[in-house]
């Protein structure tokens, strides 16, 4: 600062340019230049490479390569041999959220309204879990609910559940992934919209007969709308488009879309099958995510 | 008319021995007070003498340490804010940001399950002359609106007893004035018990039949505003309640009526039934408008008292000039001479005698240490500038 401080006041004072109508026009382009460059090379342009994969020959393969014939029974094709999978990736991600939002909503509460001095520690504490690896805390679950964990053991003492019972690659242990890795997402966007909220107008709905939850109906929740859409969508999306905590916590039998993806590429090497599933995924999510914000008619999320 | 006729026979607010302590810190003590059914009732006192605790008691949003409230012959000190029959107008005005003016204000009806509020809220939008509003946000009105629509919100419920917290504290003078009006001519209207608190002395005796002014979560004087201007019962409210000279003084008891005092070397009387006090230290007191200035002690009419002193200040403010006139002993006295054209401005520096008639003083106690007491014009109480 000090250091700073001869070299600022040697400068002449700075005037402001006379204005240049030409260069102020352009000035808003040139900020967005960067990001869009960005944009368009890591986005755009893959974007367009997987769209042309998915119409790629489908019996094409990486040893005799591929051919664009506009093959769009791809779609069909996909759907028809899929569409288990995609059903139950919105199912898990839906239970999910459920889940999350009977966790998420009491907790981004209690934070925002309640926690007086320990709010910050708590928030802390709603963010920490990132702080390492999605995949590590995965695996960390995994060890928690393993056939011979601790967890497991309680609950086959305390006959919840049966001697041969599991958690461990059930539907219930990849929901539960679900929930838990992102909730997260869910709570900070909610935490943001009631720590706006003044306390003072909870007061006005009791004076005006509001009981405490006809004032939450009435008042706390229209009023937290825009942070429960945007943190729904924060979860739902990525949620729905998972393959991590199938393939890690479930068995096939729990895979969503996103392990079907993740095969097709990686490991049958199906291109044209994997770009289909991939642009029928973000279709629907697309669709999914725009029935929603009709019918929460949220203007400041869009 | 009587669009508000009310649908249970309310009674008499009554605080009995309320006490609200925050930790150790006492914030209204062991309060006791009336107030009658259908009065406009203002708690007067500076921020922090617990008048918004004791209204906020009243609503249900504190709860008393001890003490009751009393609606009638009931005690609803201990009902939840939504059982109770009062409603409150807020500072902040409180209102919900997402709703219509209409839907703010058909809020209280809405949750005791009425229907049809299309015709009652249009009477009350039109009560606080706002119709035609209803469509709009809370956001897109003026600070003058948004107050009339905590007004209507409260209004249109009938309480038996309506509280409001300071709710021309955000308006600008000139609103401020107008709202006045408007709130003793909706009071009057619909008959409901007002409560209202405020730190504005002017505001309070504009608008209510009684005045308790507050201190330290203690009452220190109730009644008219009249009563309480001419005849104040502490120097504190002497003081808050618009401004006074307070002499310090020893009173020697009542002989024939009067009470002969005497301060600073000189000799005064006041009527006995002037005197709160009439042997030991007292504070005679004199208000700045009862004071008039002339040029020497000669002038002052039969039966009149008089000190003498020099002026050091004279503030012309339109309506009437407000004068310092040190006095021997040093304490600058008020003076304020309306500008009625009958008195000739007395110019800074001139020794002048101001004299004021004995039925105008009135006599305080006095602790023994305390010494005169004047209200200087650019050292006001809080809300107390006009």
């Amino acid at each position: 600062m000090t250091l700073l401080a001869p070299t600022r006041a040697g400068q002449p004072p700075s005037v402001p340019p006379a204005a240049r109508p030409g260069r102020r026009r352009l000035l808003p382009y040139l900020l967005l230049l960067p990001g869009a460059a960005w944009l368009l090379i890591f986005f755009g342009v893959p974007l367009a490479q997987l769209a042309a994969a998915s119409l790629y020959d489908p019996s094409g393969s990486l040893s005799t390569g591929y051919t664009l014939t506009w093959a769009f029974g791809n779609y069909p094709d996909v759907l028809q041999a899929y569409w288990p999978q995609f059903l139950r990736s919105f199912g898990y991600a839906g239970l999910a959220l459920v889940l999350a939002l009977l966790l998420g909503y009491p907790l981004a509460y209690a934070i925002a309204q309640k926690a007086g001095r320990w709010k910050n520690l708590l928030l802390v504490c709603v963010v920490a879990p990132m702080f390492t690896s999605f995949l590590v805390r995965t695996l960390a679950w995994k060890t928690i609910l393993s056939d011979n964990g601790a967890l497991v053991g309680l609950l086959r003492d305390v006959h919840l559940l049966a001697p041969d019972g599991r958690l461990l690659a059930t539907p219930f242990a990849v929901v539960l992934g679900l929930t838990y890795n992102f909730l997260p997402f869910l709570v900070l966007p909610l935490y943001a919209s009631l720590e706006r909220l003044d306390p003072r107008l909870l007061e006005a709905a009791t004076d005006l007969y509001a009981s405490p939850t006809q004032a939450f109906r009435r008042v706390t929740l229209p009023l937290s709308m825009p942070g429960l859409v945007a943190g729904t969508l924060l979860f739902f999306i990525p949620a729905s488009g998972d393959y991590i905590n199938a393939e890690l916590l479930g068995t096939p039998n729990e895979y969503m879309i996103g392990n079907v993806i993740d095969s097709a590429f990686l490991v049958r090497l199906d291109y044209p099958q994997g770009a289909a599933l991939s642009f029928l995924l973000m279709a629907a999510i697309l669709a999914v995510v725009f029935g929603y914000l009709r019918r929460a008619g949220t203007e400041e999320v869009l | 008319m009587t669009p508000m006729a009310r649908e249970t026979p309310a009674g008499d607010l009554r605080l009995a021995n309320l006490t609200k302590r925050f930790g150790i810190f006492t914030a209204v003590d062991d309060l006791s007070l009336t107030v009658a059914q259908g009065s406009f009732f203002a708690l007067l006192g500076a921020s922090g003498c617990g008048k918004t605790t004791t209204l906020r008691m009243i609503a249900g949003l504190e709860e008393p340490t001890s003490g009751q409230v009393l609606l009638g012959d009931t005690d609803i000190a201990r009902l939840r804010p939504y059982k109770r029959p009062v409603n409150t107008v807020f500072q902040s005005y409180a209102l919900f940001p997402h709703l219509s003016i209409f839907e703010n204000v058909a809020f209280g009806l809405r949750r005791r399950g009425i229907r049809s509020v299309d015709d009652e809220v249009t009477r009350m939008l039109s009560l606080v002359q706002l119709d035609g509003y209803g469509a709009r946000r809370p956001a897109q009105l003026s600070g003058g609106q948004q107050q009339r629509v905590a007004l209507a919100r409260a209004l249109i419920n009938r309480p038996q007893v309506l509280l409001l917290d300071e709710p021309l504290g955000a308006l600008d003078l000139k609103l401020r004035r107008q709202m006045q009006i408007e709130l003793k001519r909706i009071q009057t209207e619909v008959g409901i018990t007002f409560v209202h608190v405020t730190h504005d002395q002017e505001e309070a005796m504009t608008m209510a039949d009684t005045v308790a002014v507050m201190n330290a979560g203690r009452i220190e004087q109730l009644g008219a505003p009249a009563d309480l201007y001419e005849f104040p019962a502490t120097a504190f409210v002497a003081n808050f309640l618009g401004q006074s000279n307070l002499l310090a003084a020893e009173a020697a008891g009542t002989t024939g009526g009067d009470v002969a005092v005497t301060a600073h070397g000189a000799r005064f009387s006041v009527p006995a039934g002037r005197a709160r006090a009439d042997r030991g230290p007292v504070h005679l007191g004199v208000r700045p408008e009862k004071l008039h200035l002339v040029g020497s002690a000669d002038q002052v009419p039969q039966g009149h008292q008089h000190v003498t002193g020099v002026v050091t200040d004279a503030s012309y403010v339109g309506v009437s000039t407000q004068y310092l006139l040190r006095t021997g002993w040093g304490t600058e006295l008020l003076v304020f001479a309306a500008n009625s054209g009958a008195v000739a401005q007395v110019p800074v520096g001139s020794e002048a005698v101001a004299y004021w008639d004995p039925r105008h003083a009135f006599l305080l106690p006095r602790d023994a240490d305390d010494t005169d007491r004047t209200s200087p014009v650019l050292d006001e109480p809080v809300g107390a500038s006009s």
